[in-house]
């Protein structure tokens, strides 16, 4: 294995945890604002790619597409939190979960009647295409550094937005203890919306930014979704922070350990044997390194008991 | 009742009109058709269903009952017994994944149905599980890859990658292609089934010097794989059986498919008799090029409709009998049952093209000529 191939491999695995963040930071917040589960987090990503595939096929533009998807995501998620998970908040774990993942239903039959069974196409836009030479002549693809960038300097502004705003004081406050906001004359339900409406755009932003190298079809969300569970259980439940670490860490578990678990095993095993036992195993290792940070930190890396 | 007996007059008199039925046979059949209608993988299911519907369209004979699946096995077993059971189908089709016609097929044909498969092809079906009331119209699982193994021979491919996802048919697909293949594996990479970002595995074929890539990865991460290849600058030959360039998936890649050689037994451009004019119906009626999984329903319809013109569904051993002459013209040209009733039939290599705006396959060789199974051997009807 060669240092350039491990470097890659390791842009690689930052490029799927900041993708990761986008979609474990919703979801954290979310839950850590409401205490809501929301299993339909997953068909918020796929309504921000959808949003932009039709877009930018219809104009052709990339940026247009984005903000499509944001807006598009961004509106379900208000509209959602109004219509249907605001009566979910006092009710138990078990409702929630059942009620959200009535609505991935209902979102990807809606999604498949409206849009057709056939996968849609949405591609990089040209100025973002093709591969570029970083020093020490690493090929690597433009639109996956750019796809760094964009997750960090949204991790970023997150974080201002969290420890700088009066918006961020109020979830924090939010966080700490619900009706004591509201008894102090925050509008509880206004604020909720919001921040259900910002993870939702999040998802949707992920969604657009990914469809654009992957599959825009049906049902996309779902694997996503398994994914940015584990992170936010790695990371804490409602941390922002252990979103972050807890994505970069899944990111990189999950790409170095499907490059390097089978060249590990081929070292004292048959090829053809090591190949198989690597990649089983290498499936398995972001739930490995799960069940070791809650052996050790029951409550995740950064989260409060 | 009245009604019924009016239209079982009318579709007499409409027969022996037609002079199928002069000689008595020929009945009524029951067609139960199990796929997938919704979810992931519903482009396949539909262009099976519409493929099928267009061949017996205006056919009265033919009683067609359509369920979801859902591409879930046990779903697919429930329909199975209710079709069975209360509608009391003659004939079972319709299912697209392996691993649910291994739920369906055996318990279906041990009841005495007809089975006819418009996709997928188990080994375990064409093999020791064989059975007299199974027939399959497509392909056996293998065929695509042993004719892509054969062709890359024949064409030069010395180091070649290979890559599926880490499930039964993908193995199976990647064994197909070593069977015939006899220049070098470089490497062989199984991947996650769904998995969705390849950056991992594209950074290995960077720095492998292998000359082609051959994968096997069907539907969405087929999709994910291509576009991201495209961006990543890696020029090496890639090939594939056709499931990951069917017209369906085409246009979600894009150019990023453009040059890409893929096996399959039937394209659109093939110049055989009937093919012109069913790739022209199918788009006049439902507005869509066809796919592979669309002339695979058409065929499956009319090899049946070959059959009812022979003899009665309720005469199981003649019926079997007319539906093994295959007595019908495949829109892939010659066709022919083995003795596992799995098909005989030309594989070609085909190239990923654009036609105008869209991007499609043109054939640009044959790469086995009368090819089946190797498991017929252990078929013991």
């Amino acid at each position: 294995m060669s240092t350039i191939l491990l470097i890659e491999q390791v842009l690689n695995g930052l490029q799927s945890g900041v993708m990761l963040f986008l979609m474990a930071a919703g979801l954290t917040l979310i839950f850590g604002v409401m205490g809501l589960i929301n299993l339909a987090h997953g068909s918020l990503y796929m309504i921000g790619a959808f949003a932009a595939a039709a877009v930018a096929g219809a104009t052709g533009s990339f940026v247009l597409a984005l903000i499509a998807a944001l807006a598009a995501a961004a509106a379900a998620g208000a509209l959602v939190e109004l219509l249907v998970i605001r009566r979910l908040y006092d009710r138990d774990h078990l409702d929630q979960v059942l009620a959200t993942f009535a609505l991935i239903l209902i979102f990807s039959e809606g999604t498949r009647f409206v849009f057709g069974s056939f996968p849609l196409f949405l591609d990089v836009p040209a100025a973002l295409s093709g591969p570029i030479t970083l020093p020490g002549g690493i090929q690597y693809p433009l639109y996956r550094l750019v796809i760094i960038a964009v997750g960090l300097a949204v991790a970023a502004g997150l974080f201002l937005l969290i420890a700088r705003t009066r918006i961020g004081i109020q979830i924090r406050a939010g966080e700490a203890d619900r009706e004591m906001i509201a008894a102090l004359g925050i509008d509880i339900g206004r604020l909720y919306t919001l921040v259900f409406a910002l993870g939702a755009a999040l998802a949707g932003l992920a969604g657009a930014l990914v469809g654009a190298i992957q599959s825009v079809q049906v049902g996309m969300g779902e694997p996503v979704l398994i994914l940015a569970f584990v992170v936010i259980v790695i990371g804490g439940i409602g941390s922002i922070k252990g979103a972050l670490i807890g994505a970069l860490l899944v990111g990189l578990t999950d790409t170095l350990g499907g490059v390097l678990l089978p060249v590990l095993f081929s070292s004292f095993m048959d090829a053809s044997v090591a190949t198989s036992v690597g990649s089983s195993l290498a499936s398995m290792s972001i739930y490995i390194l799960m069940a070791g940070v809650l052996l050790f930190k029951p409550t995740g890396l950064f989260g409060e008991a | 009742m009245k009604l019924k007996s009016l239209i079982a007059a009318a579709s007499i008199a409409a027969l022996s009109a037609s002079g199928a039925g002069a000689d008595g046979h020929g009945g009524k059949v029951k067609v139960g058709m199990i796929t997938t209608l919704s979810g992931g993988g519903a482009g396949l299911g539909i262009d099976v269903r519409d493929g099928f519907m267009l061949a017996a369209k205006g056919n009265e004979m033919l009683e067609l009952v359509i369920e979801d699946d859902q591409r879930k096995p046990d779903i697919a077993v429930q329909l199975a017994d209710k079709m069975i059971q209360s509608e009391k189908v003659d004939v079972l089709t319709g299912i697209i994944w392996s691993n649910l016609a291994m739920a369906v097929v055996p318990a279906a044909t041990a009841q005495g149905k007809f089975y006819l498969s418009p996709n997928a092809g188990p080994s375990a079906l064409a093999g020791k599980g064989c059975s007299p009331f199974y027939f399959n119209v497509s392909w056996q699982n293998d065929a695509f890859n042993e004719a892509a193994g054969g062709w890359a021979n024949d064409n030069g491919i010395e180091k070649v990658f290979l890559m599926a996802p880490n499930y039964p048919a993908g193995q199976d697909m990647i064994a197909g292609f070593k069977r015939f293949y006899k220049g070098a594996v470089t490497e062989e990479v199984y991947t996650k089934l769904g998995q969705t970002d390849y950056a991992a595995e594209i950074a290995q074929m960077r720095a492998s010097d292998a000359d082609t890539i051959y994968f096997f990865l069907p539907g969405g991460m087929g999709i994910s794989f291509m576009k991201q290849y495209a961006g990543s600058g890696v020029e090496k030959n890639v090939m594939g059986p056709a499931f990951s360039f069917d017209q369906g998936i085409l246009g979600a890649i894009g150019d990023a498919a453009l040059g890409v050689k893929n096996t399959a037994h039937w394209s659109k451009d093939l110049d055989v008799p009937g093919n012109a004019d069913f790739v022209a119906a199918f788009q006049a009626e439902y507005d869509r090029l066809p796919s592979l999984y669309a002339a695979q329903g058409y065929d499956t319809a009319l090899l049946l409709i070959s059959a009812m013109g022979k003899a009665d569904v309720k005469d199981a051993e003649a019926f079997r009998a007319a539906l093994k002459e295959a007595d019908f013209q495949s829109v892939r040209g010659d066709f022919a049952f083995g003795e596992n009733q799995h098909p005989i039939h030309d594989i070609y290599m085909r190239e990923v093209v654009k036609e105008g705006d869209v991007v499609t396959n043109k054939i640009i060789g044959v790469a086995a000529e009368d090819h089946t199974d190797v498991y017929g051997a252990d078929c013991k009807m």
